[in-house]
């Protein structure tokens, strides 16, 4: 989650807006990236499941939307 | 190069960028309130995991920069970074050596077959079942191409990112291949970055 966090910082601060995916939200709310998802899956696992079309694209989906999103750092939960 | 303390009973050597880095964040990590971690987010995880992840001094990004979308998502060029540790067939795996973390990146072409990539993360501090099974686990390049098709988005972009994560010392990964990535991506009119960790 840090690796991921820590590329946002440089990335957003070069003009690019971004949102991660986290599977530990808690240590995500220590990093602080602008935009995050927390979704409910372990580790390995981001997407939900392999060959999921739909849970996958609903995850891209979400993730999307957060972009909508200045009021950084945001955090909020996958919602199925 | 100086010899510091790893925080977990031994040395370890580091470049002076990297030790400032980690002395920033042991100033922190001393100065404020470590996470406590919920049974439900961490029960899955070995006990040696679970006791990394509450002594590490995870790097606080403060202040947090934003950058606002400047059109719609469904007029934007969307790029994808990966930390699963995906190389394109024929180029160098990433390291399980570097002392720290490997902290290169490869490219990914947007018309790549996903599911050719190879997997180099080296960690096993995670099943990587989910994405021997299915790249798009780590790196979702065809529900981008998708969404693209259904005009959800703009367009995929043409290059994306692969990193492995795991970077423990991430001094070098900031200061030199970050903002290597970053003018990667503004050279590609990039509007919005999706990163998906492992």
């Amino acid at each position: 989650m840090q690796t991921v966090g820590l590329a946002q910082a440089t990335i957003e601060a070069h003009g690019i807006p971004t949102a991660s995916i986290t599977m530990l939200a808690k240590i995500t709310a220590t990093i602080r990236p602008p935009r995050a998802l927390a979704v409910p899956y372990p580790l390995g696992f981001p997407l939900g499941e392999a060959h999921n079309r739909e849970l996958q694209t609903e995850v891209l989906r979400q993730l999307l939307a957060l972009l909508e999103r200045d009021d950084v750092p945001v955090l909020e939960d996958l919602r199925l | 190069m100086v010899k510091s303390d790893n925080g977990k009973g031994g040395t370890c050597v580091v470049d002076a960028s990297t030790r400032a880095n980690l002395l920033c964040l042991k100033g922190w990590a001393h100065g404020g309130v470590l996470p406590s971690f919920a049974m439900a987010e961490t029960h899955t995880l070995t006990l040696a995991l679970r006791a990394f992840l509450k002594s590490y001094p995870w790097r606080r990004i403060d202040p947090v920069p934003v950058a606002s979308l400047e059109k719609p998502v469904s007029e934007c060029i969307v790029a994808l970074v990966s930390s699963a540790g995906f190389v394109v067939p024929g180029e160098e795996p990433f390291s399980g050596s570097v002392r720290g973390g490997d902290f290169s990146f490869r490219v990914v072409p947007g018309d790549v077959d996903v599911q050719s990539l190879e997997e180099h993360h080296r960690s096993n501090s995670f099943s990587h079942a989910g994405v021997e099974a299915d790249r798009n686990m780590g790196l979702p390049l065809d529900r981008l191409h998708e969404l693209a098709a259904a005009g959800e988005i703009g367009s995929a972009a043409p290059r994306h990112i692969s990193v492995m994560g795991s970077i423990t010392a991430p001094g070098r990964f900031v200061e030199r291949t970050l903002p290597a990535i970053a003018h990667l991506l503004v050279e590609d009119n990039v509007d919005i970055a999706l990163m998906v960790p492992v």
